[in-house]
């Protein structure tokens, strides 16, 4: 039997470096929250179902889904919304590239190749697919989206090394999973 | 949007959790393990399950862990299925984890909800099924350690109120030959048409399937006739195919008899390629 009253709980996490306390009913979603208690509507209820990643946020630097993800689960996490890529290399290049044309799926395509980038800045072709395929453009922007994505990869050695540096600083948002040590696998 | 609403409690104990599972019970709260939340979250938004309460297993430090323990790998039920490909102590299991959904969800999804979901793929299962592998559950009497054919056939069977908690793999098993394709009607996410892994053991092959019924199996009768080498391969794969424990599934993902046809394909490269090895 489901409850009747609603449950609300007491959530302390940190969006996009800034210490968030809230009270939320514990069956929304952090898709939700985001957009309805904090404002931040750069996460996009696309199917709600996992599907389309236009949800797409970073929790303690990693992609998920945030309609996959309760908002009590959250206690405690760091999280990452497009609104704390403002200067992220990558939201750059893909304004440069126009790798959109309705622009819905765009900050969780820009999410996650930041997500990418972060954990795995030299990610060969194989691994940026099995990333990216994880979000769908009903646009179809593909080939505008791969040459942006291409675009952040193949920067050039000096472009990277400071993209990276001011990765470590967390300049482009707090990244704790950010490892001196990442492995190129998946 | 969920449209009800439900408690959530986060034990950070096996025995806490089953002893929450128990008072919920007797509330008649309708309580639910919850691991990656993937599943229950989506089935309840369609209102297709109604909880009254959710006992989230991912703070539990023994669902959490990957490691070995003398001879066996130790495999907690709430490690994330990216978690688990990237660690990569199993690698037939590693590949088929990452066929299942996407990198991102990947994240969120975990082993032991992949097993116990009510969606019927349940792929991670089938390397876990060919390893013999075994089976940490806890409930209201205590832990127990079962062999997975005890607790799973076609799905998950547990008693009330038990959950697993972790899954051991003999270090045998691990490194042995072995064989994965997952064939989809299109692209490289999304539900199988056929998805069949098979484990090289002591010269035989072991096989096991998903996608193809409505349910994830493995057959004794049908690896049997696919090892009988006293006859050709296409003899073999049409004695195998009449051993097919169910109904051979027609979805959109594709007919019956478009799916039995792949499956014959599917069977003949993996006999192929651990015959050759
Ligand atoms: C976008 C998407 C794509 C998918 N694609 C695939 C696919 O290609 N192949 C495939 O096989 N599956 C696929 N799935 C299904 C998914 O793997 C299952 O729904 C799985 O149940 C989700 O795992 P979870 O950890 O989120 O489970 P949860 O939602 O936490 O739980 C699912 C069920 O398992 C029970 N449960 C969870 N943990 C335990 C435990 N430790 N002990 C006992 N019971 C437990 C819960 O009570 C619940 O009934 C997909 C799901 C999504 C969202
Ligand atoms: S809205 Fe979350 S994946 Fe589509
Ligand atoms: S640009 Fe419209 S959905 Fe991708």
């Amino acid at each position: 039997m489901p409850t009747t009253e609603p449950v609300y709980y007491s959530l302390t996490c940190y969006v996009n470096g800034e210490r968030q306390t809230l009270r939320v009913r514990a069956a929304n979603t952090l898709l939700h929250v985001l957009r309805e208690d904090l404002g931040l509507t750069g996460c996009k209820p696309g199917c709600e179902n996992g599907d389309c990643g236009a949800c797409t946020i970073l929790v303690n630097g990693l992609p998920i889904k945030s309609c996959l993800m309760l908002a009590v689960e959250a206690e405690g996490l760091q999280m990452t919304t497009i609104e704390g890529l403002r200067n992220s290399p990558v939201l750059s290049v893909f304004a440069r590239k126009q790798a959109f044309q309705c622009g819905y799926c765009t900050p969780g395509f820009i999410v996650n190749c930041h997500g990418l980038l972060s954990a795995h800045p030299d990610a060969n072709v194989e691994t940026i697919r099995f990333w990216l395929e994880s979000n769908i453009c009903r646009c179809t922007s593909y080939e505008e989206i791969h040459e942006a994505v291409q675009a952040v990869f193949c920067a050039e050695e000096r472009c990277k090394a400071v993209i990276l540096r001011e990765l470590r600083r967390g300049r482009y948002g707090r990244n704790p999973s950010y490892s001196e040590n990442h492995t190129t696998d998946r | 949007m969920i449209p009800f609403d439900f408690e959530y409690y986060k034990p950070s104990s096996v025995r806490e959790a089953v002893l929450w599972f128990q008072q919920l019970q007797v509330q008649r709260k309708n309580p639910m393990y919850f691991s990656g939340g993937t599943e229950i979250i989506t089935w309840a938004r369609r209102n297709s399950i109604q909880p009254g309460a959710v006992i989230d297993l991912k703070a539990i430090p023994e669902c959490g862990v990957i490691g070995f323990h003398q001879d066996r790998l130790i495999l907690g039920s709430c490690v994330s299925l990216s978690v688990l490909s990237s660690a990569n102590p199993f690698p037939l299991l590693s590949v088929t984890a990452l066929g299942v959904a996407d990198q991102t969800a990947r994240n969120q999804i975990t082993l032991g909800g992949n097993i116990c979901g009510k969606i019927h793929f349940r792929e991670t299962v089938l390397p876990l099924l060919m390893s013999d592998s075994r089976v940490i559950l806890a409930g209201e009497k205590g832990a127990r350690e079962v062999s997975i054919h005890e607790v799973f056939l076609h799905q998950i069977k547990l008693e009330k109120g038990e959950f697993i908690v972790q899954i051991l793999i003999e270090r045998e098993y691990l490194s042995l030959p072995f064989f994965h394709v997952k064939k989809r009607q299109i692209g490289n996410v999304g539900y199988p048409l056929v998805t069949m892994a098979a484990l090289k053991k002591d010269e035989r092959t072991r096989t096991a399937y998903s996608g193809v019924c409505v349910f994830p199996f493995r057959s004794i009768e049908i690896d049997q006739a696919l090892n009988d080498a006293t006859i050709p391969l296409t003899n073999r794969i049409e004695q195998a195919i009449g051993k097919l424990p169910a109904p051979v599934v027609t979805n959109e993902e594709g007919s019956a008899a478009y799916r039995e046809y792949v499956l014959k394909q599917t069977m003949a490269e993996a006999v192929i390629t651990l015959e050759g090895r």
